[in-house]
């Protein structure tokens, strides 16, 4: 089956001339028409324009890189013309007059884009339970969530319903669905990624990342991605290295955290196992592990749903009916167009955390809510810094537990939130992480974080790639 | 800590139902006292990050570019006319 491929073993064939990439394509898109009315990992598909890439890629006939490679993009990235709507009611009918600047690159290098993925709405959830159109399954359990927000990539990417696919990491939505979906999902640091053309939900947290059937993908795709763009200002302008150079099978005396924060009661002891045999491996392959601990990641989740919702009320003041999205037709006067555009477009979610947001920084609490928050980001991102004096990268779970089922968290918020304990820190700290399989627990896929230094993406993925290398759990596929 | 819903609501230009009201009214309650765990911490002599990454002002030379093509733009809008959004009287 041509689409259980990875991106890297399509590449040869296509370059050796075994298949085309109009032929791969449409194993997508056959195993689209298959399984995709049990997952829903799509918003939009992009068939017509897949076929003529790929065509377009055939006819050229250069194979490099990801030439006619089949990838998904997230619904929250603007594609110019087609369908964006951040699986938002608000954004139904939004047509970009513009791309992402990650979606020109993708064109660039001559990927075919094959539709948009559902997330939870604007990005703000665990689960995509929270998109305004459907919940996507998980294609290991399609009574379990694909994690969220990017859990339509996620699924995609595991269901074999794509080669790739991009994701955004606000607070762990790439590192999460990986691990629910048993799949490879890299968040790089802040910066390294443009973010011009991600409809903004956080922006000193948002990043735009891979989500791939492996390490090498993963490798191949931010070669793609990373980059300085004048479009954004917060990218950072240095050098950008061949990551596929750190695709190297050694991790001998690699100093490797084992963060015992997490670790602890909130973990489920299959998880806990997991992430335990998953350091012993990186042992025996001449790493030096020794527990670590980061005292304040008990503070990471309340710090991060108070400034991610300060950033996102004011970010989402813009969906007001007056230039794009909904507008409601009940709107008498422009004050009643905007509280009845907004009711009306926005989810339950998304409505909540405005209200936080707006709260936490309206006058009077600003500073008992705010700004502790960004006090005490500043404490997470000093205990980081402390670890790294000593260690190369720190590992821990990804999630404290494997997927959990649909509906089993969606009316308690806080339980939600706090499924978030080991990814959220990464984000308020800006550095990058990858999340790849490392277990089972009753079918279902455990993953492992590894988190690296500010710009240090090739130790994470030289760490990740010697552990894929010497372990069989990326070659697991769910049948559906 | 209890929470001034309707305050808020007009704050963030937010229409919400009567159930919206209450239910928001105990769900942040809920997360606020969740979140008054950071009290716990002292940060008197902590500055704040607001970004994690150094950021500096980034200038660059005031020259045209092309941009978005307008009618791609007004595309968009629930109601235009003549190259401008159109919106309900703000001025009587």
């Amino acid at each position: 089956m041509l689409n259980n491929l990875t991106a890297h073993e399509a590449h040869s064939l296509l370059a050796s001339k075994k298949i085309s990439s109009v032929e791969l394509t449409e194993a997508v898109f056959a195993q689209i028409e298959k399984t995709e009315n049990k997952l829903k990992a799509y918003v939009t598909l992009t068939k017509d324009e897949a076929l003529k890439r790929a065509k377009a890629a055939d006819n050229n006939g250069n194979f490099t890189g990801l030439a006619g490679i089949p990838i998904a993009i997230k619904d929250n990235m603007c594609t110019k013309g087609i369908l964006t709507t951040c699986s938002s009611k608000i954004l139904a009918n939004y047509l970009p007059p513009y791309d992402a600047t990650i979606v020109e690159k993708l064109a660039a290098a001559g990927a075919a884009p094959i539709g948009k993925t559902n997330l939870d709405e604007f990005a703000m959830g665990s689960s995509t339970e929270n998109s305004g159109f459907h919940t996507t399954h998980n294609p290991w359990d399609l009574n379990t969530v694909p994690g969220g927000s990017s859990g339509g990539s996620a699924a995609a990417v595991a269901s074999g319903e794509c080669i790739l696919a991009l994701g955004s990491d606000t607070g762990g939505s790439i590192r999460q669905p990986a691990s629910f979906c048993g799949v490879v999902g890299l968040k790089p640091t802040y910066g390294r990624v443009s973010r011009y053309g991600l409809v903004a939900f956080a922006s000193s947290l948002d990043q735009i990342g891979p989500l791939a059937k492996d390490v090498t993908d993963s490798a191949w795709l931010m070669n793609v991605l990373a980059g300085y763009d004048p479009k954004d200002s917060t990218s950072v302008d240095i050098p950008v290295p061949d990551y596929r150079m750190a695709l190297v099978n050694d991790v001998k005396k690699f100093r490797i955290g084992l963060i015992s924060d997490l670790m602890g009661k909130g973990t489920d002891e299959a998880v806990k196992a997991a992430i335990k045999d998953a350091a012993r491996k990186l042992e025996s392959l001449g790493a030096i592990v020794e527990e670590v601990s980061l005292p304040t990641f008990e503070y990471a989740v309340p710090t991060y749903y108070l400034i991610a919702p300060a950033e996102a009320s004011s970010n989402l003041a813009r969906f007001d009916g007056v230039k794009f999205g909904h507008r409601s037709s009940d709107a008498p006067d422009l004050l009643t167009m905007y509280y009845n555009t907004r009711r009306e477009g926005f989810g339950a979610e998304v409505k909540r955390r405005i209200m936080l947001g707006t709260y936490a920084l309206s006058a009077g609490y600003y500073d008992a809510y705010y700004l502790k928050a960004l006090k005490v980001r500043t404490l997470i991102k000093q205990d980081f810094e402390k670890a790294f004096k000593h260690f190369d990268v720190l590992i821990s779970p990804t999630a404290p537990s494997p997927a959990f089922k649909i509906g089993e968290k969606a009316a308690d918020p806080l339980s939600m939130y706090l499924s978030d304990i080991a990814t959220i820190p990464v984000n308020l700290a800006g550095l990058p992480a990858i999340s790849l399989p490392c277990g089972f627990s009753g079918g279902l896929p455990i993953g492992l974080q590894i988190i690296g230094e500010a710009f240090a993406e090739e130790k994470l993925l030289q760490v990740a790639y010697t552990y894929e290398q010497n372990t069989e759990w990326h070659k697991r596929r769910p049948t559906l | 800590m209890k929470i001034d819903v309707e305050a808020v609501a007009k704050l963030a230009r937010l229409g919400l139902s009567p159930e919206e009201k209450k239910l928001f009214g105990e769900q942040l309650s809920r997360i606020l006292d969740h979140a008054d765990t950071l009290k716990k911490l002292n940060t008197d002599k902590v500055e704040p990050t607001s970004h994690a990454i150094p950021m500096k002002n980034v200038l660059r030379e005031d020259k045209v570019i092309p941009c978005a093509n307008v009618d791609d733009i007004l595309l968009n809008a629930p109601q235009a006319e003549e190259h401008m959004f159109k919106v309900p009287r703000i001025v009587e």
